[in-house]
């Protein structure tokens, strides 16, 4: 407490001094009211009503009014109010329904006056009128307003809400006779104190209860509410309707609510459970209070300005048992602790990103993110010079739209849409998911793919002679994935001897290359020895079958001479590599043969020595037979490869093309997280069927179950035409079988359609027979079914 | 047109009860829909013509309307509850959320939360009903052989499911605390409140059930020990079935006259004198507490052996109501309504926790609160906000539960002892609740005005409940 400010105001002849303090009381506090000078307080709860002396230290109990032996229920209160003009006078409302004034100028030791049996239920709110001295309104849970007159014994007038339980009634501080209650249902009326028969006005301010309203010091149309459903609403009731300015959505109900003397725009909130905390919020600031208090230790339940005039100075009751007196600068500014960051992704895939106004200026010389076309809007927003917190609140927020045409995940809804996953031999589904991909232009996929045939089919299916010879006459998958397949290759290999030799190749073809650029010829010509076929029987081939594949070099493959054609063909291949490590297979490829990783940088000369190794390795490979298991650790690596970049969908297509072969190799939990990744995307892009059938052909069983989670079918009886209840087969109503077929009135196992219209239907087969010859149901209901 | 797989179902139809009577349900319903033998009402208490005067069909497009969903079909809570439309169609949404809509809580550990609380008031229609939904929803048949099969962590409620029913009084912060420390088997937050609003639910339905005389559905015959402890069966019932009949006779009639002119007295003198002075309010209420001892119902009527098939889901099953005054000890300090009003706190608190119940219970308690359709026994366009508050409050006060601002003295004036001792039993302990207590109170009034009582005291009951509970949580929380 030592550290805490002191703070000092001058107001007119009248200083206020004093810090942040707070005392015990004996009870909890359900309400507090202020004196009219600022220096004293009352405090009233169930168990306590006593006025305390505000000095600049400490509170000093100065007066307690609950006196008697047995202290009667009159003095169980739940609200209290000072009266504004007359420092003598206070009035509080008991829970049991009376109001009750007090006079302290009163010589006796009870200072009770007068009392007011009139309302029927609890009263929950007491209201001095501002400026008239004998005017007292109490608003009850009986529905009830009521306007007492001091001078006399009973209420002057009654206003009847129509509803449940009035919560807070409010003289407005500027129309002399107007006021405002707020109710139980949401609604808040406006009466003139001289017409009890009607409401002037009533509007729904809040979903639940109301349970408090202030009027404006200053301005005499604004109101504001707090309810039940956690918000602060300010009115402008200027206006012929009612017209919500300002919203603030705070995170508990709200139970009191009071403008901040001098602020136009500040309030004090404090909640009603959960939440002990007082807030003081910037209207215009809805997400964030512009000040906090957490001294309490359990609800608050009542606040007070201490001044009318002081802004600086705040009091509040608590359930805690303690009475406090806040002084704002020792108020804690959340916005000091927000994170002053923003950043959403849009539907479309734009990017929005708000921060403090400095932090992105000085940034702004950045280069931009590249996807960005649009460059940052700059929004500002400068508030009164004489607000408090200006500089943290001015603030920039950036767009960035991302060009249609790298966002477009139009691939990927093709891919998904003609990929192929089971039903047919591996070696077709991975030719027609290479296609596929190639048509798409996404050519490493589709290499991968055409590998993926090699290395799972060619043992078994395509002879080593078949090998060459494909390759030689260029067939539609192969040449794809020639070069691809040759480095994975290399590395995959674990004997010396062939790396050796594919180093020595290696060197020597370097040699060549550099010491002649033309050699392109020679080295094809080597190749095509290999492979025992005639270079033009070759070039013709490829050139016949790959049209549709080769789409981008099928220009050039027309112009160009017939040498050229090799060389032409392997350089977008070539380039897939370069462009695409794959991971630690190529560095491990590197640290093998530096010769190759060397190569690399020379792009064109390059290609010639993979085209030509390849034929060699390829050669081998056959021969010696490896088994496919050989390989599955690298296609794994291939697999999470492709999941790391964030091509999911080739992971886990691959994983269902594979299936067997390659499932075991992966943990469960990546293969999981894959197929759940996937099955969202596809989800995302409205592929239900797509997702569906992965979800079914998954072999994760978690992913596997989820066709069979939450899935409902709501059908009707057939015979009352009531909707079943989704447990068998006996209609709950009629007690009979409700699936038989109408055609052959057999129970239905098994397959069943019916009509929504008429509810009847059967086997499929039959009803479909039924209805080539018929449009009517079978059921004789003269329902015109129709099957679709 | 939907093709439907309807090989899916045939796993699951073992389960329910419809399904194996099933082929004979058929043939069965025609002999009966036209004239349906009395005992096969969904009532031991009430006739069966008088919830049918409603007709099947409103109860059916209700049905319709609700969206009821899994279970829906009209059981016989729902045909009795089908008297007060307004209230069913709160009831069933409150109910669907609790059991079916996503919550913090698995569908079977709802139901056998369902159970557990049914079996504290050894209520084997609740009991059975949500046995055979608990294994549709995929719960582990072994945990239906008792209490000891489930996980520990399910076992821990049992402590607040026996102070829950029977003295909400006793719950403390210190049992909200015991479930939530952290551990193997520790609550969060969201699942106890939906925990406890689950348990408090069917511990006043189960009051309902009782109260109502609610029979089991299906085989009229059934297994004799699923049936409701039906008193219909050992005593012979008094011929009062119908009581707009003659045998009501005059006294009854005169008992109404009485009602109404108390009634009328007691809204003039309150606007004239109110002299009562604070001690003496506080007097009456404690009149009204210390009598509810007296209007115990004569003990041991009907004291039950409960079944083993429901005793094994109770831990503790002597624990039972113990008045809320007892002399000589010390009796727990009154909660008082205002401090801790289900409006203010104990919306707040559930809307924060678990958003859809708070929203439900508020509309469901409102829609109760607030039923009626202004008429007594015969007599009709009466204001009869009076009666339902001190119904609703003579339950809060058996609960402990006090208002400032009532009379307590009009709880005396407008209940008459044979209601105050159904009211008392039904909602304390339900178990033993008979026919003839049914009869006794109220003689003159319709059967649906008796339902319209026992809805007042499934909700008061809940409340009462449920503003303990959550009274503890806030403390817990602060």
């Amino acid at each position: 407490m030592e550290k805490m400010a002191r703070v000092t105001t001058a107001l007119g002849g009248n200083t206020l001094t004093g810090r942040t303090m707070y005392c015990h009381l004996d009870a909890p506090a359900n309400a507090i009211s202020v004196c009219r000078d600022a220096a004293q307080v009352v405090v009233a709860g169930r168990n306590i009503f006593k006025i305390y002396a505000i000095e600049e230290e400490q509170f000093v109990e100065k007066l307690n009014l609950r006196v008697g032996r047995k202290p009667s229920l009159n003095f169980s209160c739940a609200d209290v109010v000072w009266h504004q003009m007359d420092e003598n006078l206070l009035a509080t409302a008991a829970t049991n329904g009376v109001v009750v004034t007090w006079n302290l100028g009163k010589p006796s030791r009870n200072k009770q006056d007068q009392l007011f049996t009139e309302h029927k239920r609890t009263v929950n709110k007491v209201c001095f009128h501002p400026t008239e001295a004998y005017m007292l309104l109490s608003g009850s849970q009986d529905g009830y307003m009521k306007c007492f007159d001091l001078r006399k014994k009973d209420s002057v007038s009654t206003f009847s809400g129509q509803s449940e339980s009035v919560r807070d009634v409010q003289f407005s501080i500027r129309d002399y006779f107007t006021f405002a209650a707020t109710f139980e249902n949401g609604n808040v009326q406006l009466w003139d104190i001289r017409r009890p028969d009607r409401y002037e006005r009533m509007f729904t301010a809040h979903n639940g209860p109301v349970f408090c309203c202030d009027w404006h010091p200053e301005d005499r149309g604004w109101l504001a509410t707090g309810g039940r459903d956690k918000m602060v609403k300010v009115w402008d009731m200027n206006t012929n309707r009612a017209k919500e300015i300002y919203c603030v959505q705070s995170i508990a109900s709200v139970a009191r609510v009071k403008w901040r003397p001098e602020c136009k725009h500040h309030l004090a909130t404090c909640s009603m459970m959960v939440d002990h905390n007082i807030y003081v919020w910037d209207v215009r600031r809805p997400y964030i209070p512009s000040a906090m208090f957490e001294e309490h230790r359990d609800v608050t339940t009542g606040i007070v300005w201490r001044h009318l005039h002081d802004p600086y100075f705040l009091l509040s009751g608590s359930k805690d048992s303690t009475l406090y007196q806040h002084i704002f600068k020792d108020a804690s500014q959340p916005i000091e602790r927000a994170n002053p960051e923003g950043l959403c992704y849009g539907l479309f895939g734009d990017l929005a990103f708000a921060a403090k106004e400095s932090l992105v200026t000085s940034d702004s010389n950045r280069k931009p993110y590249p996807g960005d076309r649009r460059h940052p809007i700059f929004f500002k927003r400068k508030l009164d010079p004489t607000e408090q917190f200006e500089s943290v609140s001015s603030s920039a927020l950036s767009v960035f739209e991302t060009e249609p045409d790298s966002s477009s995940m139009g691939w990927f809804v093709d891919t998904a849409r003609r990929y192929a996953l089971a039903g047919r031999s591996l070696a077709e589904l991975c030719d027609h998911n290479a296609k596929v991909a190639k048509e798409l232009s996404r050519n490493q996929v589709a290499q991968t793919w055409t590998m993926l045939r090699i290395i799972y089919c060619s043992p078994g299916t395509v002879p080593s002679a078949n090998l060459n010879h494909s390759i030689g006459k260029g067939s539609a998958s192969l040449p794809l994935m020639n070069s691809f397949n040759l480095k994975d290759m290399a590395s995959g290999m674990g004997s010396e001897a062939r790396l050796d030799r594919s180093k020595g190749e290696n060197r020597s073809e370097n040699i060549l290359l550099d010491s002649s650029t033309t050699l392109i010829t020679n080295d094809e010509n080597e190749e095509t020895e290999g492979s025992d076929v005639p270079a033009d029987y070759l070039l013709g081939d490829v050139e016949g079958d790959e049209d549709e594949l080769y789409l981008m070099d099928h220009e050039n493959a027309h112009t160009e001479e017939p040498e050229y054609v090799l060389p032409q063909e392997a350089f977008p291949l070539r380039h897939e590599i370069v462009d695409n490590p794959s991971g630690p297979d190529h560095l491990q490829d590197k640290a093998d043969s530096p010769h190759v990783s060397g190569n690399e940088a020379e792009t064109v000369s390059l290609t010639p020595v993979e085209s030509f190794s390849l034929i060699s390795i390829s050669h081998t490979l056959s021969e010696s037979r490896l088994p496919p298991d050989f390989f599955s650790t690298l296609v794994r690596d291939m697999l999470r490869f492709y999941a790391e970049q964030g091509d999911v969908q080739m992971a886990v297509s691959v994983l269902i093309v594979l299936g067997e072969r390659i499932r075991k190799e992966i943990d469960e939990q990546t293969q999981e997280h894959w197929y759940t990744s996937y099955i969202d995307l596809l989800q995302r892009f409205r592929l239900w069927n797509i997702s569906n059938q992965v979800i079914k052909l998954s072999t994760c069983r978690a992913i596997t179950c989820l066709n069979q989670a939450s899935t409902t079918l709501h059908v009707n009886c057939s015979n009352c035409k009531r909707p079943m209840s989704n447990k068998g087969w006996i209609c709950d109503r009629c007690r009979q079988c409700a699936s038989t077929c109408a055609v052959c009135h057999h129970v239905v196992k098994g397959l069943f359609v019916w009509c929504q219209g008429c509810s009847h239907g059967g086997h499929l087969q039959h009803i479909l027979k039924w209805l080539e010859s018929s449009t009517h149901c079978p059921a004789g209901c003269g329902h015109l079914c129709e099957y679709t | 047109m939907i093709v439907a797989d309807a090989e899916n179902c045939a796993g699951i139809q073992s389960y329910i009860p419809y399904a194996q009577c099933g082929g004979a349900g058929a043939s069965e319903e025609q002999k009966m829909a036209p004239t349906r033998r009395l005992p096969r009402g969904p009532s031991a208490f009430i006739p069966v013509e008088e919830i049918l005067q409603q007709g099947p069909e409103t109860i059916e497009e209700q049905q319709l309307s609700l969206e009821v969903s899994a279970s829906g079909r009209p059981d016989n809570v729902m045909l009795v509850m089908g008297l007060h439309p307004d209230y069913l169609s709160s009831f069933w949404k409150m109910q669907g959320l609790l059991l079916r809509v996503d919550g913090p809580l698995p569908c079977p550990w709802r139901h056998y939360i369902a159970i557990m609380a049914s079996a504290r008031h050894q209520c084997s229609y609740l009991i059975s009903f949500h046995m055979a939904e608990f294994l549709q929803v995929g719960g582990d048949p072994e945990w239906l052989l008792g209490i000891h099969r489930v996980p520990q962590k399910l076992r821990n409620l049992n402590e607040i499911n026996k102070l829950l029913a029977h003295r909400p009084w006793l719950v403390t912060k210190e049992h909200i605390e015991a479930l939530l420390t952290t551990g193997e088997h520790s609550w969060s937050l969201a699942e106890l409140i939906q925990a406890v609003v689950l348990l408090t639910h069917y511990h006043s339905l189960a009051s309902f059930v009782f109260g109502c005389g609610i029979l089991p559905e299906g085989d009229p015959e059934g297994n004799p020990s699923l049936q409701v402890p039906s008193p219909s069966s050992g005593q012979s019932s008094p011929p009062n079935g119908d009581p707009l009949g003659s045998s009501g006779g005059f006294d009854a009639v005169r008992e109404v006259e009485a009602l109404m002119e108390r009634m009328k007295v007691l809204q003039e003198c309150q606007l004239q004198e109110e002299a009562a002075s604070q001690e003496e309010m506080e007097n009456r209420f404690e009149l009204e507490k210390s009598e509810s001892l007296l209007v115990a119902p004569t003990s041991d009527i009907l004291e039950l052996t409960p079944s083993p098939d429901v005793l094994c889901f109770v831990e503790d099953p002597t624990f039972g109501y113990e008045d809320f005054t007892r002399r000589g000890t010390q009796a727990p300090p009154t909660f008082r309504a205002q401090d801790y009003t289900w409006e203010d706190h104990g919306y707040s608190l559930i809307q924060r926790l678990y958003p859809e119940g708070g929203q439900l219970l508020d509309e469901k308690f409102q829609v109760v609160y607030t039923l009626t359709y202004n008429t007594i026994a015969m007599h009709s366009g009466v204001d009869t906000s009076m009666l339902r508050r001190a119904i609703w409050n003579y339950i809060h006060c058996v609960f402990g539960i006090r208002y400032d601002d009532y009379d307590y003295g009009e709880v005396n004036q407008l209940l008459e002892r044979s209601l105050k001792v159904y009211i008392k039993t039904v909602a304390c302990y339900p178990e033993k609740t008979t026919k003839r207590m049914y009869n006794h109170f109220w003689r003159h009034f319709r059967h649906s005005e008796k339902v319209h009582v026992n809805l007042l005291l499934l909700e008061a009951r809940m409340q009462a409940a449920l503003l303990y509970a959550l009274r503890a949580i806030t403390r817990y929380m602060t």
